[in-house]
Protein backbone atom coordinates (compact mmCIF):
# COMPACT_ATOMS: atom_id res chain seq x y z
CA UNK A 1 0.00 0.00 0.00
CA UNK A 2 2.69 2.45 1.11
CA UNK A 3 4.96 1.51 -1.78
CA UNK A 4 2.24 2.16 -4.33
CA UNK A 5 1.24 5.48 -2.78
CA UNK A 6 4.92 6.44 -2.93
CA UNK A 7 5.02 5.39 -6.59
CA UNK A 8 2.08 7.72 -7.37
CA UNK A 9 3.69 10.63 -5.50
CA UNK A 10 7.01 9.94 -7.23
CA UNK A 11 5.33 10.17 -10.66
CA UNK A 12 3.79 13.49 -9.60
CA UNK A 13 7.14 14.76 -8.33
CA UNK A 14 8.83 13.91 -11.63
CA UNK A 15 5.91 15.54 -13.48
CA UNK A 16 6.14 18.74 -11.41
CA UNK A 17 9.90 18.86 -11.97
CA UNK A 18 9.48 18.49 -15.74
CA UNK A 19 6.86 21.29 -15.74
CA UNK A 20 9.15 23.61 -13.78
CA UNK A 21 12.27 22.90 -15.83
CA UNK A 22 10.69 22.97 -19.31
CA UNK A 23 8.12 25.72 -18.47
CA UNK A 24 5.49 23.69 -20.37
CA UNK A 25 1.91 24.91 -19.80
CA UNK A 26 0.96 21.39 -18.61
CA UNK A 27 0.32 20.71 -14.92
CA UNK A 28 2.75 18.34 -13.17
CA UNK A 29 0.09 15.78 -12.15
CA UNK A 30 -1.02 15.41 -15.81
CA UNK A 31 2.59 14.63 -16.83
CA UNK A 32 2.74 12.28 -13.81
CA UNK A 33 -0.34 10.51 -15.14
CA UNK A 34 1.35 10.04 -18.54
CA UNK A 35 4.50 8.67 -16.81
CA UNK A 36 2.52 6.18 -14.72
CA UNK A 37 0.48 5.16 -17.76
CA UNK A 38 3.66 4.50 -19.79
CA UNK A 39 5.07 2.47 -16.88
CA UNK A 40 1.95 0.28 -16.75
CA UNK A 41 1.79 0.03 -20.53
CA UNK A 42 5.36 -1.14 -21.01
CA UNK A 43 5.58 -3.40 -17.94
CA UNK A 44 2.14 -4.88 -18.80
CA UNK A 45 1.58 -5.45 -15.07
CA UNK A 46 -1.07 -4.01 -12.79
CA UNK A 47 -0.22 -4.40 -9.10
CA UNK A 48 -3.45 -5.15 -7.19
CA UNK A 49 -2.36 -2.78 -4.42
CA UNK A 50 -2.00 0.07 -6.92
CA UNK A 51 -5.59 -0.52 -7.99
CA UNK A 52 -6.78 -0.29 -4.39
CA UNK A 53 -4.91 3.01 -3.80
CA UNK A 54 -6.45 4.42 -7.00
CA UNK A 55 -9.84 3.06 -5.98
CA UNK A 56 -9.63 4.89 -2.65
CA UNK A 57 -8.56 8.20 -4.26
CA UNK A 58 -11.26 8.00 -6.94
CA UNK A 59 -14.13 6.98 -4.64
CA UNK A 60 -13.97 10.47 -3.09
CA UNK A 61 -12.81 12.35 -6.20
CA UNK A 62 -15.69 14.89 -6.15
CA UNK A 63 -14.81 15.85 -2.53
CA UNK A 64 -11.31 16.85 -3.65
CA UNK A 65 -12.76 19.70 -5.75
CA UNK A 66 -14.62 21.31 -2.84
CA UNK A 67 -11.74 23.49 -1.48
CA UNK A 68 -11.08 24.92 -4.97
CA UNK A 69 -14.82 25.45 -5.44
CA UNK A 70 -15.05 27.52 -2.27
CA UNK A 71 -12.53 29.81 -4.00
CA UNK A 72 -15.61 31.30 -5.73
CA UNK A 73 -15.87 33.45 -2.59
CA UNK A 74 -12.78 35.48 -3.57
CA UNK A 75 -14.38 36.83 -6.77
CA UNK A 76 -18.04 37.31 -5.78
CA UNK A 77 -18.08 41.08 -6.59
CA UNK A 78 -16.61 40.64 -10.06
CA UNK A 79 -19.05 37.80 -10.72
CA UNK A 80 -22.08 39.85 -9.67
CA UNK A 81 -20.90 42.71 -11.90
CA UNK A 82 -20.98 40.61 -15.11
CA UNK A 83 -23.32 37.80 -14.06
CA UNK A 84 -25.25 37.58 -17.37
CA UNK A 85 -22.36 36.81 -19.79
CA UNK A 86 -20.77 34.59 -17.12
CA UNK A 87 -23.91 32.52 -16.48
CA UNK A 88 -24.76 32.36 -20.19
CA UNK A 89 -21.30 31.24 -21.28
CA UNK A 90 -21.03 28.70 -18.47
CA UNK A 91 -24.54 27.15 -18.59
CA UNK A 92 -25.39 27.32 -22.33
CA UNK A 93 -21.77 26.90 -23.44
CA UNK A 94 -21.33 23.77 -21.31
CA UNK A 95 -24.63 22.29 -22.58
CA UNK A 96 -23.49 22.89 -26.19
CA UNK A 97 -20.05 21.38 -25.53
CA UNK A 98 -21.50 18.25 -23.86
CA UNK A 99 -24.01 17.71 -26.67
CA UNK A 100 -21.56 18.35 -29.54
CA UNK A 101 -18.74 16.19 -28.11
CA UNK A 102 -21.08 13.30 -27.25
CA UNK A 103 -22.87 13.36 -30.61
CA UNK A 104 -19.66 13.57 -32.68
CA UNK A 105 -18.05 10.71 -30.73
CA UNK A 106 -21.14 8.52 -31.06
CA UNK A 107 -21.47 9.21 -34.80
CA UNK A 108 -17.75 8.64 -35.47
CA UNK A 109 -17.94 5.38 -33.48
CA UNK A 110 -20.88 4.11 -35.55
CA UNK A 111 -19.12 5.02 -38.80
CA UNK A 112 -15.98 3.22 -37.75
CA UNK A 113 -17.61 -0.01 -36.61
CA UNK A 114 -18.67 -1.35 -40.06
CA UNK A 115 -15.10 -0.79 -41.32
CA UNK A 116 -13.67 -2.87 -38.52
CA UNK A 117 -16.09 -5.71 -39.17
CA UNK A 118 -14.87 -5.80 -42.76
CA UNK A 119 -11.30 -6.23 -41.58
CA UNK A 120 -12.23 -9.26 -39.51
CA UNK A 121 -12.78 -12.46 -41.53
CA UNK B 1 -18.89 33.10 29.50
CA UNK B 2 -18.96 35.13 26.29
CA UNK B 3 -15.22 35.70 26.59
CA UNK B 4 -14.64 31.96 26.90
CA UNK B 5 -16.54 31.31 23.67
CA UNK B 6 -14.59 34.05 21.89
CA UNK B 7 -11.32 32.54 23.11
CA UNK B 8 -12.39 29.08 22.01
CA UNK B 9 -13.33 30.48 18.56
CA UNK B 10 -9.99 32.26 18.24
CA UNK B 11 -8.22 28.99 19.03
CA UNK B 12 -10.31 26.84 16.70
CA UNK B 13 -10.41 29.25 13.77
CA UNK B 14 -6.63 29.43 13.59
CA UNK B 15 -6.15 25.65 13.66
CA UNK B 16 -6.40 23.75 10.35
CA UNK B 17 -8.52 21.09 12.08
CA UNK B 18 -11.71 23.20 12.13
CA UNK B 19 -12.13 23.90 8.40
CA UNK B 20 -10.78 20.48 7.40
CA UNK B 21 -13.49 18.85 9.52
CA UNK B 22 -16.20 21.28 8.38
CA UNK B 23 -15.31 20.59 4.72
CA UNK B 24 -15.72 16.84 5.29
CA UNK B 25 -19.01 17.44 7.13
CA UNK B 26 -20.32 19.75 4.38
CA UNK B 27 -19.52 17.17 1.70
CA UNK B 28 -21.17 14.37 3.66
CA UNK B 29 -24.21 16.59 4.17
CA UNK B 30 -24.21 17.09 0.38
CA UNK B 31 -24.08 13.33 -0.22
CA UNK B 32 -26.87 12.77 2.33
CA UNK B 33 -29.13 15.40 0.72
CA UNK B 34 -28.38 13.93 -2.74
CA UNK B 35 -29.36 10.41 -1.64
CA UNK B 36 -32.29 11.49 0.54
CA UNK B 37 -34.00 13.47 -2.25
CA UNK B 38 -33.83 10.96 -5.08
CA UNK B 39 -30.40 11.65 -6.68
CA UNK B 40 -31.63 14.79 -8.46
CA UNK B 41 -28.68 16.24 -10.47
CA UNK B 42 -29.28 19.76 -9.14
CA UNK B 43 -28.52 18.44 -5.62
CA UNK B 44 -24.94 17.63 -6.64
CA UNK B 45 -22.90 17.05 -3.44
CA UNK B 46 -20.03 19.34 -4.56
CA UNK B 47 -22.49 22.17 -5.26
CA UNK B 48 -24.19 21.75 -1.86
CA UNK B 49 -20.85 21.56 -0.02
CA UNK B 50 -19.50 24.70 -1.75
CA UNK B 51 -22.70 26.66 -1.03
CA UNK B 52 -22.78 25.61 2.65
CA UNK B 53 -19.08 26.48 3.09
CA UNK B 54 -19.36 29.87 1.32
CA UNK B 55 -22.30 30.79 3.59
CA UNK B 56 -20.42 29.63 6.71
CA UNK B 57 -17.29 31.61 5.74
CA UNK B 58 -19.40 34.73 5.09
CA UNK B 59 -21.31 34.35 8.39
CA UNK B 60 -18.16 33.86 10.46
CA UNK B 61 -16.19 36.49 8.51
CA UNK B 62 -13.46 33.97 7.70
CA UNK B 63 -11.01 34.76 4.90
CA UNK B 64 -10.51 32.16 2.14
CA UNK B 65 -6.80 31.93 3.02
CA UNK B 66 -7.68 30.96 6.61
CA UNK B 67 -10.17 28.38 5.34
CA UNK B 68 -7.61 26.97 2.90
CA UNK B 69 -5.11 26.32 5.72
CA UNK B 70 -7.37 23.45 6.73
CA UNK B 71 -8.85 22.53 3.36
CA UNK B 72 -5.43 22.28 1.68
CA UNK B 73 -5.05 18.73 3.01
CA UNK B 74 -8.02 17.68 0.87
CA UNK B 75 -6.93 19.89 -2.04
CA UNK B 76 -3.49 18.28 -2.02
CA UNK B 77 -4.95 14.86 -2.84
CA UNK B 78 -6.09 16.20 -6.25
CA UNK B 79 -2.51 15.78 -7.54
CA UNK B 80 -2.10 12.08 -6.66
CA UNK B 81 -5.71 11.43 -7.74
CA UNK B 82 -4.90 12.90 -11.17
CA UNK B 83 -1.76 10.75 -11.48
CA UNK B 84 -3.82 7.70 -10.47
CA UNK B 85 -6.17 8.28 -13.43
CA UNK B 86 -3.49 6.35 -15.36
CA UNK B 87 -4.93 3.18 -13.82
CA UNK B 88 -8.49 3.30 -15.29
CA UNK B 89 -6.90 4.57 -18.50
CA UNK B 90 -4.62 1.51 -18.67
CA UNK B 91 -7.55 -0.85 -17.99
CA UNK B 92 -9.41 0.53 -21.03
CA UNK B 93 -6.38 0.74 -23.30
CA UNK B 94 -7.82 -1.86 -25.73
CA UNK B 95 -11.06 0.12 -26.18
CA UNK B 96 -9.11 3.38 -26.57
CA UNK B 97 -6.94 1.87 -29.32
CA UNK B 98 -10.02 0.66 -31.18
CA UNK B 99 -11.69 4.08 -31.06
CA UNK B 100 -8.60 6.20 -31.62
CA UNK B 101 -9.92 8.08 -34.67
CA UNK B 102 -13.35 8.88 -33.14
CA UNK B 103 -11.54 10.11 -30.00
CA UNK B 104 -9.40 12.55 -32.01
CA UNK B 105 -12.34 13.84 -34.11
CA UNK B 106 -14.65 14.41 -31.14
CA UNK B 107 -11.78 15.95 -29.16
CA UNK B 108 -11.00 18.58 -31.79
CA UNK B 109 -14.67 19.40 -32.51
CA UNK B 110 -15.57 19.42 -28.80
CA UNK B 111 -12.59 21.59 -27.87
CA UNK B 112 -13.53 24.16 -30.55
CA UNK B 113 -17.20 24.03 -29.44
CA UNK B 114 -16.14 24.73 -25.82
CA UNK B 115 -14.01 27.76 -26.73
CA UNK B 116 -16.32 29.28 -29.37
CA UNK B 117 -19.55 28.79 -27.40
CA UNK B 118 -18.06 30.38 -24.27
CA UNK B 119 -16.62 33.38 -26.12
CA UNK B 120 -19.59 33.77 -28.48
CA UNK B 121 -22.28 33.65 -25.82
CA UNK B 122 -20.40 35.95 -23.44
CA UNK B 123 -19.89 38.42 -26.32
CA UNK B 124 -23.58 38.27 -27.31
CA UNK B 125 -24.60 38.97 -23.70
CA UNK B 126 -22.46 42.08 -23.55
CA UNK B 127 -19.26 40.71 -22.04
CA UNK B 128 -16.19 42.91 -22.33
CA UNK B 129 -13.02 41.76 -24.10
CA UNK B 130 -11.31 41.01 -20.77
CA UNK B 131 -14.19 38.72 -19.76
CA UNK B 132 -14.12 36.87 -23.10
CA UNK B 133 -10.40 36.15 -22.71
CA UNK B 134 -11.03 35.04 -19.12
CA UNK B 135 -13.82 32.63 -20.14
CA UNK B 136 -12.20 31.14 -23.29
CA UNK B 137 -10.29 28.33 -21.49
CA UNK B 138 -13.11 27.53 -19.00
CA UNK B 139 -13.57 23.86 -19.99
CA UNK B 140 -9.96 22.95 -19.22
CA UNK B 141 -8.56 21.64 -15.93
CA UNK B 142 -7.73 24.54 -13.51
CA UNK B 143 -3.91 24.74 -13.68
CA UNK B 144 -3.85 24.66 -17.51
CA UNK B 145 -6.79 27.09 -17.76
CA UNK B 146 -5.10 29.60 -15.44
CA UNK B 147 -1.86 29.34 -17.42
CA UNK B 148 -3.70 29.96 -20.70
CA UNK B 149 -5.68 32.91 -19.25
CA UNK B 150 -2.43 34.53 -18.11
CA UNK B 151 -0.82 33.98 -21.51
CA UNK B 152 -3.72 35.46 -23.53
CA UNK B 153 -4.40 38.36 -21.16
CA UNK B 154 -7.44 37.23 -19.15
CA UNK B 155 -7.91 37.21 -15.37
CA UNK B 156 -6.50 33.88 -14.06
CA UNK B 157 -8.31 34.13 -10.69
CA UNK B 158 -11.71 34.55 -12.37
CA UNK B 159 -10.82 31.81 -14.87
CA UNK B 160 -10.30 29.45 -11.92
CA UNK B 161 -13.82 30.28 -10.68
CA UNK B 162 -15.33 29.82 -14.16
CA UNK B 163 -13.55 26.45 -14.48
CA UNK B 164 -15.03 25.14 -11.23
CA UNK B 165 -18.51 26.44 -12.08
CA UNK B 166 -18.25 24.88 -15.56
CA UNK B 167 -17.30 21.56 -13.98
CA UNK B 168 -20.25 21.63 -11.59
CA UNK B 169 -22.63 22.78 -14.37
CA UNK B 170 -21.48 19.92 -16.61
CA UNK B 171 -22.21 17.39 -13.86
CA UNK B 172 -25.61 18.92 -13.05
CA UNK B 173 -26.90 19.16 -16.66
CA UNK B 174 -24.65 16.63 -18.46
CA UNK B 175 -26.80 13.51 -18.12
CA UNK B 176 -29.98 15.42 -19.00
CA UNK B 177 -28.38 16.90 -22.15
CA UNK B 178 -26.85 13.56 -23.24
CA UNK B 179 -30.16 11.71 -22.75
CA UNK B 180 -31.96 14.46 -24.63
CA UNK B 181 -29.70 14.21 -27.71
CA UNK B 182 -29.80 10.39 -27.36
CA UNK B 183 -26.12 9.75 -26.71
CA UNK B 184 -26.09 6.39 -24.91
CA UNK B 185 -22.65 5.14 -26.00
CA UNK B 186 -20.57 5.00 -22.79
CA UNK B 187 -17.36 6.06 -24.52
CA UNK B 188 -19.15 9.10 -26.03
CA UNK B 189 -20.66 10.07 -22.65
CA UNK B 190 -17.18 9.87 -21.12
CA UNK B 191 -15.66 12.05 -23.85
CA UNK B 192 -18.45 14.62 -23.39
CA UNK B 193 -17.87 14.92 -19.63
CA UNK B 194 -14.08 15.08 -20.01
CA UNK B 195 -14.02 17.72 -22.76
CA UNK B 196 -16.79 19.93 -21.29
CA UNK B 197 -16.07 19.72 -17.58
CA UNK B 198 -12.54 18.36 -16.96
CA UNK B 199 -11.84 16.68 -13.60
CA UNK B 200 -15.21 17.37 -11.99
CA UNK B 201 -16.88 15.76 -15.00
CA UNK B 202 -14.41 12.86 -14.81
CA UNK B 203 -15.19 12.33 -11.12
CA UNK B 204 -18.87 12.09 -12.07
CA UNK B 205 -18.29 9.80 -15.08
CA UNK B 206 -16.07 7.55 -12.96
CA UNK B 207 -18.92 6.99 -10.52
CA UNK B 208 -21.32 6.06 -13.34
CA UNK B 209 -19.14 3.54 -15.20
CA UNK B 210 -15.52 2.43 -15.55
CA UNK B 211 -15.51 2.90 -19.33
CA UNK B 212 -16.99 6.42 -19.15
CA UNK B 213 -14.52 7.33 -16.40
CA UNK B 214 -11.49 6.21 -18.41
CA UNK B 215 -12.63 8.05 -21.55
CA UNK B 216 -13.38 11.15 -19.52
CA UNK B 217 -9.90 11.11 -17.96
CA UNK B 218 -8.36 10.76 -21.41
CA UNK B 219 -10.53 13.54 -22.85
CA UNK B 220 -9.68 15.86 -19.94
CA UNK B 221 -5.92 15.39 -20.39
CA UNK B 222 -6.00 15.70 -24.20
CA UNK B 223 -8.36 18.70 -24.14
CA UNK B 224 -6.02 20.48 -21.73
CA UNK B 225 -3.09 20.00 -24.11
CA UNK B 226 -5.09 20.84 -27.23
CA UNK B 227 -6.61 24.04 -25.79
CA UNK B 228 -3.20 25.23 -24.63
CA UNK B 229 -1.98 24.91 -28.23
CA UNK B 230 -5.19 25.92 -30.02
CA UNK B 231 -6.35 29.00 -28.12
CA UNK B 232 -3.31 31.28 -28.55
CA UNK B 233 -3.21 30.31 -32.27
CA UNK B 234 -6.94 30.98 -32.65
CA UNK B 235 -6.57 34.41 -31.05
CA UNK B 236 -3.65 35.44 -33.25
CA UNK B 237 -5.85 34.56 -36.27
CA UNK B 238 -8.59 36.86 -34.98
CA UNK B 239 -6.27 39.79 -34.46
Amino acid sequence: MLGNLTLILLCQLIGETITKVTKLPIPGPVIGMVILFCGLFFSKKMPAELESVAGFLHRYLPLLFVPAGVGVITNLDLMLHSWAPLAGAIIIGTAITVAVTGLVMQMANRRQKPDQQELQP
Amino acid sequence: MNGDITQLWVYLSTSPLLWLTVTLLAYQLGVWVFQRFGFSPILNPVLTAVLVLVILLKLTGTEYQAYFKGAQFIHFLLGPATVALAIPLYREVATIRKTFVPILISLVVGSLAAILSAVGIAWALGGERLLLLTLAPKSVTTPIAMGIAEQIGGLPALTAVAVVLTGITGVVIGDLVLNWVRVHDETARGMAFGVASHGIGTAHAMQKSRVSGAFSALAMALNGLLTALLLPALLSLLR
